[in-house]
Parts: structure tokens; C-alpha cells; sequence
């Protein structure tokens, strides 16, 4: 009992911690450089919903117009006509050029281009960088939160599992906590859509996804400032494998579906005209499962942050008595609805996902109905 | 659409396909397959035990049932054999009764013949003896009469004159 208010108490306490770091740094930023302060949170949130080659926990200006940064770097590697590997502290948070074996990086807008000596970006008329982009495999600050929560799940759920060959099968701490979640996703997201069955072999990823998803969110809440799930790449790949997945467990059910939606219900020349429109829908329903899949999560994470984000910095735009109070209360209740949204948008992958592969792995209901009666 | 493509990052997709891959693995290996196990398995016993104790229940009631059943059966066999004993009872008095009265029946009528010739033979003896006594009588009263010639003659008068009655 002790032990979870002294949590709760440690998460509030780092959420607010966060917010006050965002704070200081801006309002000193904006005060020493005269940029308009709009400007300077725009940027700043724009900067953190990046992913970034160091890890910094909090940066700020010294009375002489000096950032200083407070983190750690972190191994930037480029494949560039070989294995380039330096730490990221060479770039200076982009404000110098990295130099490794004769070639010049620069860091912009958190890629690495390569340069000349001199630095020099090129820009085409959209003022995008026209430089030359290396294969970028460094370990970002994404990587780092991916490692530290693959860690952190298979630490807490192998000490479950481990719990129940010494306990007789009772979990204990937080096991208790998060048993409930687990037979959760067994009973009301993979048993009822996928099927008493088949729902087995999907248990592990489904498990995985949902852990994974739920506890970065719940990283982008904390003050380290992570934004993993709602970076695009990471979504991407993860609407892979769940398109990966229902692909290549489909059965002959499912791909007869795919191409045959209709299936003995009308002769096949009544079906001709009909699958013009209807086989093209279904093929792109194939892919368009998986991309709302990565666009929502995308999408959620991403505003989730901008906007709990915005609301601080109204804070320092305000500056008044009564208008930041308000916003701060709005941030708060923004980080309190954020909390939710983490639980729930892993929740609804992990339950989409269970959704799809319950429709790729269904056997033809016929052959239920044989089972059934063959069962009783 | 233009801004995701820019913000999609190469390298953080390998890494994330290559992490949650291995994670995938491992969480598999060390944590779902024994969890899901473990859970499995205490479901499966908890659903053994409660078969079990219905099990029980139902044992217990069959033992019940038995139990009352051979005491419903008990008391039947003793209604029976008091309901036997009291006809046996009954039977036996009603032929005591019976016998009794046959006895009894018996009784009265050896002492009635026994009382019917003690009587006779009381009437034949007092028959006897009134006999002998009116012989007697008669004898006397005839030596009287005899003694007496005019008596004789009025003796066999009267009953010359009874016989002209006759």
C-alpha cells in the first residue's frame, strides 16, 4: 500500500518536475535571445516531437548566452560507404560539424546531411535540404526508450512468470497489478475476436504490442520528453508486422474472401461487373486496415503532445495571474485525459489487431457448424 | 503527407522492427509462454477442484439419499414386524379366545350330560324309590284293608264301579 502512493506520489511529482523544466528553458531562451516567445515554443515543441541523436533531459542559457544542454550522448552510426560510428556529442546539438574519416556531417532538424568543410546546406526552392542524406542507423533517443521499455517489460513480466513457480501460481507486487491486464487482452480482446481456437499463437504479440505501446505512451508522459509512439517510423513498423501477420496466417477462407467476396451466392457472370469494384475495394482494404492502424496511433500520440505542450506554453504567454493558472489547470487536466489516451490508444491497436487477425485466421463457417455438431 | 514522408525515419524503423522483434522473442520465451502457463494451469485446477467438489456434493448427496433410504427402509421393517407382531399378538389371543370357548363349550356341556344323567339317575333312584315306597304303602295299605272282610268287599266294589266308568 505504501509502496503505490509513494508511485503516485513520484508520478506526479515527475510530471510536474517536466513541465517546470520545459518552462524555465524557454522563458530564459526567449528573454535572452529577444525571438518572438511564440516562436520559441513552436519550435521547441516541434524539436521534441522529433526523435534526437542525444538524450537530453533539460537544457537552459547561462547569463552569457550559452546553452547548456543536461544529458547524455549517444552513438550516432552512418552507413556511407562504411561503417561510420561517433558519438553524437561531436554535432553539439547541432551546432557544429562532425568530422569522421574526412567526411563532414551536419545535424539539421535532427538529420544528419553530409557536408563540406564549411557546413554548407543546400536548399531547393521549398527550402528542403538537398544535401546528401547517410543511412542514418544511429541509436536516437527513440532507440534508447525502445531498449529501456523492452527491458523494463521483460524484467517486470519474466519476475511474473517467475512469481508463479514459487508462489504456486499466485502473482505477487506488481504482478498483481498487471495479471488483471493481461487475462484481460486474453479473454475480452483475443478470445472473442479471434476465436477459442486460433487465438493462441496470437497471445504473444498481441500481449507485446499492447505492453509495448501502453508503456511508451505512458514514457511520453514523463518529464524525459519522449515522443516514440507517435513517431511515425515506429508506428509504421509496427503496422507492419500486424499487416505481416494477418497476412501470412490468412488462411484459404480469408484469401477466398479477398477475391471471391461474394462466394456461390450468384452465378459468375453476374459477379463480373460486381468484382470490377469489389475485389480492387477489398485488395485495398488489405492495406488501408494496417494504415489506419499507424495513422491513428500516429496521430493520437502526436497531438496528445502537442497540444498538452501548447498548453504549457501558454503559460509563459499569458504571464498573468489569470491566465496561466487557467492553462496550467487545463494542462493538468489535459495531462490527466493524455494518461487515458495512452491506456486507451494501446488498447485499440492491440484490439484492432486481434480484430484483423480473427479475420484472416476464421475457417469457413460451414465447417463450424460440422464442428459444432460433431462436438455435441 | 509530404511532412510524414520527411519525418519517417530510416534507421528508427530498422530499429524498432529489430527490437520489438527480439522483444517479441524474448517476452515470448521468458515471460507470455510461462505466464500464459501459469495461468492456464490455475484455471485448469481451479476448474478441477470445483468439478471435484461437485463431485463431492454430489457423492454426499447420493450418500445422503443411501443413508436416508436404509433408514426409510429401517423403519418400514420394524412398522412391518411390529404390525406382524401385533396381528400374531391378535391371532394369538383370538384363538386363546377361541380356544376357550371351545373349552369352555366343552366344559358346559360334559357337566350339563354329566348334570342330565346325574338327574336322570336322581329321577330313576327317587322313580325307584317312590316305587318301592308306594309298593310298600301298598302293601301296608292292603294288609289293612285286608283285615277286614267288609272293607275287602267295599275295596272291590269301588273299583268294580271305576271299571263301569271306564
Amino acid at each position: 500500500m505504501r509502496k503505490t502512493v509513494f508511485t503516485k506520489i513520484l508520478l506526479v511529482a515527475t510530471l510536474f518536475l517536466g513541465q517546470f523544466t520545459f518552462a524555465s528553458e524557454k522563458d530564459s531562451e526567449a528573454g535572452n535571445h529577444g525571438k518572438d516567445l511564440k516562436t520559441e515554443i513552436k519550435e521547441y515543441i516541434t524539436h521534441h516531437l522529433q526523435d534526437s541523436h542525444d538524450f537530453s533531459l533539460f537544457s537552459y542559457t547561462t547569463d552569457d548566452g550559452e546553452h547548456k544542454y543536461v544529458g547524455f550522448p549517444l552513438p550516432v552510426i552512418l552507413w556511407d560507404n562504411g561503417l561510420m560510428v561517433f558519438s553524437s556529442s561531436k554535432f553539439h546539438h547541432g551546432e557544429t560539424l562532425a568530422e569522421v574519416d574526412g567526411n563532414y556531417y551536419k545535424l539539421y532538424h535532427g538529420k544528419v546531411y553530409k557536408t563540406d568543410a564549411e557546413g554548407t546546406i543546400n536548399y531547393d526552392e521549398e527550402h528542403h535540404a538537398t544535401n546528401v542524406k547517410p543511412l542514418d542507423l544511429s541509436i536516437t533517443k527513440n532507440v534508447v526508450m525502445i531498449i529501456i521499455t523492452g527491458a523494463l517489460m521483460l524484467w517486470l513480466f519474466s519476475s511474473l512468470a517467475r512469481s508463479y513457480a514459487k508462489n504456486n501460481g499466485v502473482p505477487t507486487g506488481a504482478g498483481r497489478f498487471f495479471e488483471p491486464i493481461v487475462l484481460y487482452i486474453r479473454d475480452d480482446i483475443a478470445r472473442p475476436n479471434i476465436g477459442e481456437k486460433r487465438y493462441g499463437k496470437y497471445m504473444p504479440f498481441l500481449l507485446t504490442i499492447f505492453f509495448f505501446i501502453w508503456f511508451l505512451n505512458m514514457f511520453g508522459m514523463t518529464p524525459l520528453g519522449v515522443n516514440v509512439t507517435g513517431n511515425i517510423a515506429i508506428t509504421f513498423a509496427l503496422a507492419l508486422m500486424v499487416f505481416l501477420i494477418t497476412n501470412l496466417t490468412g488462411t484459404k477462407d480469408y484469401w477466398m474472401h479477398q477475391f471471391n467476396p461474394l462466394g456461390d451466392s450468384m452465378p459468375w457472370y453476374a459477379k463480373i461487373p460486381l468484382y470490377i469494384i469489389l475485389v480492387p475495394i477489398e485488395i485495398l482494404g488489405l492495406f488501408i486496415k494496417p494504415f489506419s492502424l499507424l495513422i491513428r496511433l500516429y496521430a493520437n500520440m502526436q497531438a496528445g503532445h502537442i497540444v498538452l505542450m501548447s498548453l504549457i506554453g501558454l503559460m509563459f504567454i499569458f504571464k498573468s495571474w489569470l491566465g496561466s493558472p487557467l492553462s496550467f489547470g487545463l494542462a493538468f487536466a489535459i495531462s490527466l485525459i493524455e494518461v487515458l489516451v495512452a491506456l486507451l490508444q494501446a488498447y485499440i491497436f492491440t484490439m484492432l489487431s486481434a480484430l484483423y487477425f480473427g479475420f484472416a485466421s476464421e475457417e469457413h463457417e460451414h465447417e463450424h457448424e460440422h464442428e459444432a455438431e460433431t462436438a455435441h | 503527407m509530404a511532412k510524414l514522408l520527411e519525418e519517417f525515419s530510416l534507421g528508427l524503423f530498422f530499429w524498432q522492427t529489430l527490437l520489438f522483434g527480439l522483444l517479441l522473442f524474448l517476452m515470448w520465451k521468458f515471460a507470455w509462454k510461462p505466464i500464459l502457463k501459469a495461468v492456464n494451469d490455475r484455471e485448469d485446477g481451479i476448474k478441477n477442484a470445483l468439478d471435484a467438489a461437485e463431485d463431492a456434493k454430489k457423492e454426499m448427496q447420493n450418500v445422503t439419499a443411501d443413508s436416508e433410504k436404509l433408514l426409510k427402509e429401517a423403519r418400514a421393517e420394524r412398522e412391518a414386524m411390529l404390525k406382524e407382531a401385533r396381528e400374531i399378538k391378535d391371532k394369538i389371543v383370538a384363538d386363546a379366545k377361541e380356544q376357550a370357548q371351545v373349552e369352555g363349550d366343552k366344559l358346559v356341556k360334559q357337566a350339563q350330560a354329566t348334570i342330565e344323567s346325574e338327574k336322570k339317575a336322581a329321577v330313576a333312584d327317587i322313580k325307584a324309590q317312590v316305587a318301592n315306597l308306594s309298593v310298600e304303602i301298598a302293601e301296608k295299605v292292603i294288609k289293612e284293608e285286608l283285615s277286614d272282610k267288609k272293607k275287602q268287599l267295599k275295596l272291590v266294589d269301588d273299583m268294580l264301579g271305576d271299571i263301569e266308568l271306564n
